[in-house]
């Protein structure tokens, strides 16, 4: 294959969703060669699904709104495994992006008096959870992510990025000292394999949530840059942490916005009864997103369910209004008619809880810098390597990620990373140069389905990866069923191995690229389960009925999963912020 | 039960001289699915049929393409909607070159967005904060900023077929009439000097193609009609 | 920006508003003749002609003539530019449409002014 051909960079983004196009952005603008390559047309990733808006104290809706308080509610909210100097960087720092947002165009809803919209999101609270209710999410009606998206990707325009779009990355290609110096990526549309070489490799590929059956992520959530980097060797982040968002449309799996019970709106079910009340009685039903999870799957197995089956319950927005509706949520009011066919300004919406998030990632520091341990367990970088967004874990979420942190997420850590590796080229990086076999290395899987002549095909084996998943790895867990289910991924590992892609065509070859993106899946679906299955406790979106308590004394950590030996370590928690003084863990209600 | 008879433009230039439509039986159980279901049942009788998909709820604008002769995005189109007598007939957006089966080459549609400069322009210093914008102001935008570059609307007005290196076509003029229309952008006069040739804005017709088809609802016939006005308003 | 010869004006929005003003003129005209035979039930040849001696009317006819000429221009060099993407054969259908207009409307001056 020395006849490949090879494209070089200073810096390569692979994902052109919310966190990539950030750091896209500030790479542009300082000249750097940059490329982004993304599988879809940059508009089409996930981040343009965000509805409700992205979380920040700008102090609009409330003039004495404290970044500190948001941090709290951070950690809080991440039941204490959310690093204190990340979370203290994304809400010191929020501002400054969230603004610089606006300034780039981002068309926010407004106060009368001019100042950008905020609306009250789940676990938000003023005064260090002292002052009740705070309104922190500033949002664009209820379609923040498509507004922030379409920001970036037209700022990326102005500032005259390169970009390759419908390319796939296959894998990250190391050199002899283990650094990661580029990746074999394809063209979709015309199937030849490219050598990217890049200094700096940022991985912004977004969630996973396609492992399971049913989720509120798009079709292209396959987890693509957590499988490249388990691939490589390279150690994931609290993987068995999974957000089930409580409102997913019943049935469709489509997501319905927090902002909805931001605004006022509230769950009930088949007696009609405001059932949050009794689970948290303070913040109801804007309480954690697990918490709220948790007592829906509560409610239905209890038999308070709604519907035929009992196997929902309803949100109701009716008493908002429709001039409320129309204004605030237009997009649901679309999607509850669309999915639902219930119009929300006259029936409950149908809904039920849907995985939604992946808190876990790649390990990174503040600067988007991946990390990985040493033989002492100590944090060592990866050299070439960086990580932001959704396949990132800072960790600012924790165990548990507030709603409307992860736009923010997005743009402070892509900006961040922008802002760090312009630095680090202006100082020179130099890496060993990938030698052949390097480079044959990471091409070996591409190779393997190109010349696999029999076997299953993938959507059989998609459907049963994401049915295990389903079935032993939802909203609550148990060792029993968990192990049964890793059992049933090591067969499923045999079976993907030893599967068949019938179509080897080279033009716009979907096939081939839904191929690839089973390993992905596969990959991330076994770190879950392996990460699941071994933290004895429950914390936040982690929760086991026969763990049910958190187990501050062992598993105040972060699980580090190493794939060469399928084994789960522990990695401290950050509890250094420089500028406050850190949250000490205490027993998390609502 | 009988199965929905799907017909579907089928291109690979790797094997195939010309396009021809194949027919396909799919089974819906008898439910009401939407069209991307559809595509998905049939790709699994054949893995090679090629089509685009993301976020399958209507905002990412993939999948757009033509249903039983009217352009719309295949995720939020349900069969009951487009079926006629049991048959369904999906071709590409017309109007593009197809690079194969129902995925076009978007690249003239892309590079008319990127003519009218789709990002806001002040050449004023940034304020610390936000830069403040009235409620009134801010909903001058509503209608305009919420379009997902599906391209339905484009491909569907005969004036961009004719033309589609000069004149805008419908999604890029609602883009640029929501830049024009936003109190925070200064570059009103640049933008409308690059719309007053014969071809960028005033090849349209008012056919509304546009409007029939837009999948979000949005009005791009009103929004050029604005553009004009601003232009009369410019010039005298 | 489009840099293609213009027609007429000196952009879009000039063909634009002359399209428009034009067929207004063209629209008042035809209303005005039709009302004129509808309201002359015997016409003869003495009342005809005697209309279009009258210089008001010649000014009025003369506008609406160079209306037309105007309208058909814009209109057909647009129907060429939609449909004809062959350059040279655009321009042959172009100079043929000039050639037409302009002999029409020197004729129909003649035929206004000669008399």
């Amino acid at each position: 294959m020395s006849t490949m051909r090879s494209l070089s960079f200073d810096a390569i983004i692979i994902g052109g969703g919310g966190a990539g196009l950030r750091a896209a952005l500030e790479l542009a603008k300082s000249g750097k060669k940059t490329a982004v390559l993304s599988k879809v047309f940059p508009t089409r990733s996930h981040t343009v699904s965000a509805q409700g808006g992205i979380t920040c104290a700008i102090a609009s809706a409330d003039p004495d709104d404290d970044w500190r308080w948001h941090m709290y509610d951070t950690v809080k909210g991440g039941d204490y495994i959310a690093d204190q100097d990340a979370s203290e960087y994304m809400c010191s720092e929020g501002p400054k992006a969230v603004f610089e947002l606006e300034h780039m165009g981002l068309p926010f809803s407004r106060f009368d008096n001019g100042r950008i919209y905020q609306r009250p999101f789940g676990g938000q609270s003023k005064d260090f959870g002292k002052g009740g209710q705070a309104a922190r999410t500033c949002a664009a009606a209820d379609r923040t992510g498509h507004a922030l998206l379409h920001t970036l990707y037209q700022n990326n325009l102005k500032n005259n990025t390169t970009f390759l779009n419908e390319w796939y990355a296959v894998d990250l290609v190391k050199n002899a000292d283990g650094d990661v110096v580029g990746c074999i990526a394809m063209d979709i549309e015309t199937g030849e394999v490219v050598h990217v070489k890049s200094k700096a490799t940022v991985m912004a590929t977004g969630g996973a949530g396609r492992i399971f059956a049913s989720t509120t992520n798009a079709l292209i959530n396959t987890g693509d840059g957590i499988g490249m980097a388990l691939r490589a060797g390279f150690p994931m982040q609290d993987m068995e942490m999974w957000q089930f968002h409580p409102t997913g449309i019943y049935g469709a799996g489509t997501l319905v916005t927090e902002g909805c019970r931001g605004e006022g709106g509230y769950l009930v079910n088949k007696d009609g009864e405001r059932f949050m009340e009794r689970y948290a009685p303070n913040a109801k039903d804007l309480a954690g997103r697990d918490v709220v999870a948790r007592s829906m799957v509560m409610e239905i197995l209890e038999g308070r369910g709604c519907g035929e089956k009992g196997d929902h319950v309803f949100l109701k927005l009716d008493h908002l209004g429709e001039d409320v509706l129309g204004k605030r949520l237009p997009g649901i009011v679309e999607l509850s008619k669309t999915f639902a066919h219930v119009d929300p300004a006259k029936e409950p919406i149908p809904v039920v809880p849907t995985c939604h998030y992946m808190m876990g990632g790649i390990p990174t520091n503040v600067h988007g810098q991946a990390i990985m341990q040493d033989a002492d367990g100590n944090d060592q970088i990866v050299g070439g390597l960086f990580a932001c967004g959704e396949a990132a874990c800072v960790s600012v979420h924790g165990a548990n990620r507030l709603g409307g942190n992860s736009l923010l997420d997005l743009v402070v850590f892509g900006r961040a990373a922008g802002m760090f590796i312009e630095g680090a080229l202006n100082e020179g990086i130099e890496y060993l140069e990938a030698s052949e076999s390097d480079v044959q290395s990471a091409m070996k899987r591409i190779t393997r389905w190109n010349e696999s002549e029999d076997g299953e095909t993938v959507p059989e084996l998609k459907r049963d990866l994401q049915d295990i998943m389903q079935t032993s790895f939802g909203v609550f867990r148990e060792e029993k069923n968990m192990q049964e289910g890793v059992k049933r991924l090591e067969e499923l590992r045999e079976r993907i191995a030893n599967a068949y892609l019938p179509d080897k065509s080279h033009t716009f070859n979907t096939a081939r690229v839904e191929a690839l993106e089973l390993d992905n899946l596969m990959e991330v679906a076994e770190a879950t389960a392996i990460a699941a299955l071994e933290r004895k406790e429950s914390r936040g979106a982690h929760s086991r009925y026969d763990y049910p308590d958190r187990d501050d004394v062992n598993w105040l950590k972060h699980s580090l999963y190493f794939p060469a030996e399928k084994r789960l370590g522990k990695r401290d928690v950050n509890f250094a912020p420089k500028t406050v003084d850190m949250f000490e863990p205490k027993v998390r209600t609502y | 039960m009988s199965k929905l008879q799907v017909s579907l433009y089928r291109y690979n230039p790797e094997t195939d001289s010309a396009p021809y439509m194949q027919e396909f039986q799919v089974d819906t159980q008898g439910r009401d699915l939407m069209v991307l279901d559809v595509l998905h049942l049939a790709k699994e009788q054949d893995n090679g049929l090629a089509f685009r998909r993301s976020c399958r709820e209507g905002v990412c604008g993939s999948d757009g393409m033509n249903m039983n002769g009217k352009n719309g995005l295949a995720c939020i189109t349900p069969l009951s909607e487009v079926v006629k007598g049991n048959k369904l007939t999906l071709r590409p957006l017309p109007g593009l070159p197809v690079i194969r089966d129902l995925v076009v080459d978007m690249g003239l549609f892309y590079q008319q967005y990127e003519r009218i400069q789709p990002y806001l322009q002040n050449d004023e210093p940034a304020p610390a904060i936000e830069r403040l914008q009235s409620p009134e102001e801010r909903d001058k935008l509503d209608g305009l900023y919420e379009c997902i570059l599906c391209a339905c609307c484009s491909t569907a007005c005969p004036s961009f077929w004719w033309n589609p290196e000069k004149f805008v076509g419908p999604a890029g003029l609602l883009q640029s009439y929501r830049f024009l229309a936003d109190s925070r952008d200064t570059a009103t006069r640049e933008r409308l000097t690059d719309l007053e040739d014969p071809f960028s804005v005033f090849r349209c017709r008012g056919i509304m193609n546009c409007v029939a088809v837009c999948p979000k609802g949005l009005n791009p016939t009103r929004a050029i009609g604005k553009i004009r006005e601003m232009l009369l308003a410019d010039a005298t | 920006m489009v840099t293609n010869i213009t027609n007429l004006g000196r952009s879009g929005l000039s063909d634009w508003l002359l399209q428009r003003v034009s067929a207004v003129v063209l629209a008042l005209y035809t209303l005005f003749i039709v009302g004129f035979l509808l309201l002359s039930p015997g016409l003869d040849y003495a009342a005809w002609s005697g209309l279009f001696s009258a210089t008001w009317m010649r000014i009025f006819s003369l506008l609406a003539f160079i209306s037309l000429a105007a309208h058909a221009w814009v209109g057909l060099w647009t129907v060429t530019t939609d449909y004809l993407k062959s350059t040279g054969v655009r321009l042959a259908v172009q100079l043929i449409i000039i050639l037409a207009i302009f002999v029409f409307l020197v004729w129909g001056i003649t035929v206004l002014w000669g008399a």
